[in-house]
């Protein structure tokens, strides 16, 4: 086989001949500088903090460390002011449409913050943010340790509206563990650059617990092993969040709902200063070599990379796939409880409701052109069906469109349905008309809604819901990739998106049946012809 | 059979080098278009659309040799399509084979075809051979489409056709294997495939239509 194909190769050759005239990119000066941009491991750092005056003044709270930030980092402040970091709202969005988690977005987690912002902005980079009164044009309130302390003991507490713990510590009762106060003079001393650590602080642990949210980000890919992420693979290239995440300004770059990841696929190959954020920035689109590669090649102006590089999510630890809000407020001998199934993760709690988890789950598949619609709980939605509170848009007509995997997290959320919205409760808190608190639905919506300043009619319900997060880290090396006929086979991952031919799965029923029908009757056509000739040839002999 | 045999030299080498290296490629085709198809799984898809690429590339460019040759050499008119005889074979494979008849038209250096044989190898090789290329080329660079401004084109219609052509490709080499067992051994016209010499009968009287002019 191989050497028959080896000499069909040297037919071939003049084909390939004119191949191998495209086949230069390799070396090609854009490839290169952009190596010399990102290679260096070695930081240009002229700077060690702990030699600063300005930080060794006996702090007493996260304040006054930002305060002695500012008195360096004169345009740090205003900086950071502009970022969706701060402001949790979309930038790019109208400001009344209240775009962003800040705003009146909803997901089908804990669904919005408003009326629950001590539990939810402990996840903010800003101190203090308890309530509507919180004070966005404070510079002071900016909490810079938690992105740049590099000790590794900062912690806020995690119902602390962004504040860490008062001194000597607290308890939190909802994990049990104990959250000492910082010492502020060694994390103020420590800092630098973001690491993995400082970004997952938040981002592994969104929605209340490792990997709950995104199942591509949990505290996995804290060290991962090069099989869970190429590219931060500590056996591999060990790049850390911000090697791909670049940031000017404290922006940083990376996906903000409207707007789309790039409108244009411009790779570092064409211009050094492109955004580093997508896959085609540093590998180009045509980034497989192999002479297997050049069909795969083809693809990429259909497929994101993901879809094929990123088999699976959750690989090493759960992430939740479902959360039914209509069964929470069950109790046991009259007391909240928590059930835990497989993997340790609760599968009922009276404060949440069913939820059920998975680990290795292949993603849905959906165009997407890098942009993601939101709802808020203004918008109307249709309750006789799933509700798409967050989706791709994209479609095939769309040039900037391509076939991207996604994790979609389903669940029962509460609507309200006259009004027909989804609608923001009021769950945390010490008062009785929080949801974890009274355990009514009527009473924490109602709170929640007019805190909110929006409408409710006083009747909830519960409505099927649907929430997309594109699945882009857990990046697979080559060999685990996705295997072709995966999506090219009758019941691939693709199956559900018809509105292409795609070899291997399509077919026409009528060229099918007619071609072999022509087949098969040829074929008993020669085998009655042959079988006439052995009868009358052995009559003939007689 | 009645009287003797000779043998007479009437396949030269090119033509059956490229005989058979069309005979395995086509059937290589065959094989890793059905898989590419979704038919059955034998080398793995993406091994399988890779092999078919090439396969089919190496095809066409030995299909090119094979036109350059017909056309330089004067082979093609064995091809020229005529009805003469051409009743006396149909009936000759519809009944007189079964009594053992001699087939009425024997082979020679001037007509290696019977008048069926030229209608079938005509059609193949002028429009199913062709049909089959162009749209396996097209089906190839999808991608590029756009930019010879073909977007027109349907990749659904395109492969339909394509596969359209496979069947039918394969519905003649069933007949056309077949069609082999019928010389005046099993495997005489096998054999003179491969070795270039052919048996026809001795007093086989050729008429003038199976000759041509050089």
């Amino acid at each position: 086989m191989k050497l028959m194909r080896n000499s069909l190769l040297l037919l071939s050759a003049v084909v390939f001949l004119c191949a191998s005239a495209f086949a230069a990119g390799d070396t090609a000066p854009g490839r290169q500088m952009a190596r010399q941009a990102t290679k260096g491991k070695e930081l240009w750092i002229t700077a060690d903090h702990s030699k600063f005056d300005a930080l060794k003044q006996p702090f007493k709270s996260g304040p006054e460390v930002t305060k002695a930030c500012l008195s360096c980092h004169t345009e740090a402040g205003h900086q950071f002011h502009k970022t969706i970091h701060w402001t949790w709202l979309d930038p790019k969005a109208e400001k009344e449409l209240k775009v962003g988690k800040g705003g009146l977005v909803v997901n089908n987690f804990c669904i919005n913050i408003q009326s629950n912002e001590p539990r939810c902005t402990s996840c903010h980079a800003g101190y203090g943010w308890k309530n509507k009164d919180f004070d966005f044009s404070s510079q002071e309130k900016i909490d810079c340790l938690v992105c740049h302390e590099q000790t590794g003991t900062y912690k806020k507490f995690p119902s602390g509206a962004g504040n860490p713990a008062p001194p000597p510590g607290k308890k939190f009762k909802g994990n049990g563990k104990f959250y000492a106060a910082p010492e502020w003079n060694n994390v103020a001393q420590s800092v630098g650059r973001p690491t993995r650590k400082n970004c997952g602080t938040c981002h592994f642990y969104g929605g209340g617990g490792d990997g709950v949210k995104h199942g591509d980000l949990d505290s996995s890919m804290l060290k991962p092993a090069k099989t869970l992420d190429v590219h931060m693979g500590m056996d591999g290239q060990n790049f850390s969040c911000t090697r791909c995440h670049t940031t000017v300004k404290h922006d940083i770059a990376g996906r903000i709902y409207s707007t789309p990841a790039a409108t244009e696929r411009k790779s570092l190959l064409e211009d050094d200063l492109g955004s580093k954020i997508m896959c085609e920035s540093c590998h180009s689109a045509r980034p497989h070599k192999s002479e297997l590669g050049m069909k795969l090649n083809d693809h990429t102006d259909k497929l994101a990379c993901q879809s094929c590089h990123i088999p699976t999510f959750a690989r090493e630890l759960p992430t939740k796939m479902w959360w039914d809000w209509s069964t929470a407020g069950r109790k046991k001998d009259g007391k909240p409880y928590v059930e835990k199934g497989e993997w340790g993760k609760p599968v009922y709690m009276t404060k949440k409701g069913d939820m059920r988890w998975e680990k290795n789950v292949v993603p849905e598949y959906y165009w997407f052109n890098g942009t993601i619609d939101t709802i808020t709980a203004q918008t109307t939605i249709d309750p006789t069906k799933p509700v798409q509170v967050s989706k791709p848009v994209g479609s095939i007509d769309d040039k900037n469109s391509r076939i991207m995997p996604f994790k979609v997290h389903r669940g029962m959320t509460p609507y309200d349905k006259v009004n027909k919205n989804i609608v923001i409760p009021h769950l945390f808190g010490k008062d009785k008309d929080a949801f974890w608190k009274g355990y009514n639905w009527e009473n924490a919506v109602a709170y929640g809604m007019k805190y909110a300043g929006l409408p409710f009619s006083g009747e909830v319900g519960f409505v099927e819901t649907e929430y997309v997060y594109p699945t882009t880290h857990m990046v697979a090396p080559k060999e685990n990739t996705v295997a072709c006929e995966e999506c090219h086979s009758k019941q691939g991952r693709l199956a559900k998106m018809t509105c292409f031919y795609m070899p291997g799965r399509d077919a026409s029923s009528i060229v099918d049946a007619g071609g072999w029908f022509v087949v098969i009757a040829s074929a008993v056509g020669v085998l009655l012809h042959a079988l006439g000739r052995i009868f009358m040839s052995g009559r003939k002999e007689d | 059979m009645s009287g003797n045999m000779k043998k007479i030299y009437l396949y030269s080498k090119f033509e059956r080098f490229w005989h058979w290296t069309q005979a395995i490629l086509i059937i290589l085709l065959m094989v890793t278009g059905l898989e590419v198809h979704g038919v059955f799984s034998l080398f793995g898809f993406e091994k399988a659309v890779d092999l078919h690429n090439t396969l089919g590339i190496s095809w066409l460019i030995l299909f090119v040799f094979i036109i350059f040759w017909l056309l330089t050499t004067g082979e093609w008119k064995q091809y020229i399509p005529t009805t003469r005889k051409l009743f006396e074979v149909a009936k000759y494979y519809a009944s007189g084979i079964f009594k053992g008849e001699e087939h009425p038209v024997q082979k020679s250096k001037d007509a290696k075809h019977n008048p069926l044989q030229r209608l079938v190898y005509l059609k193949l090789s002028a429009i199913l051979l062709p049909l089959q290329m162009v749209t396996g080329l097209l089906y190839w660079t999808y991608n590029d489409w756009p930019k010879y401004g073909l977007d027109f084109l349907s990749l659904s219609v395109v492969a339909n056709i394509h596969m359209a052509c496979a069947y039918a490709l394969l519905a003649f080499l069933v007949v056309h294997i077949y069609m082999t067992t019928t010389g005046h051994t099993i495997t005489a016209h096998i054999a003179a495939m491969f070795s270039g010499w052919e048996e026809v009968p001795e007093d086989y009287k050729v008429e003038e239509w199976e000759v041509h002019d050089k």
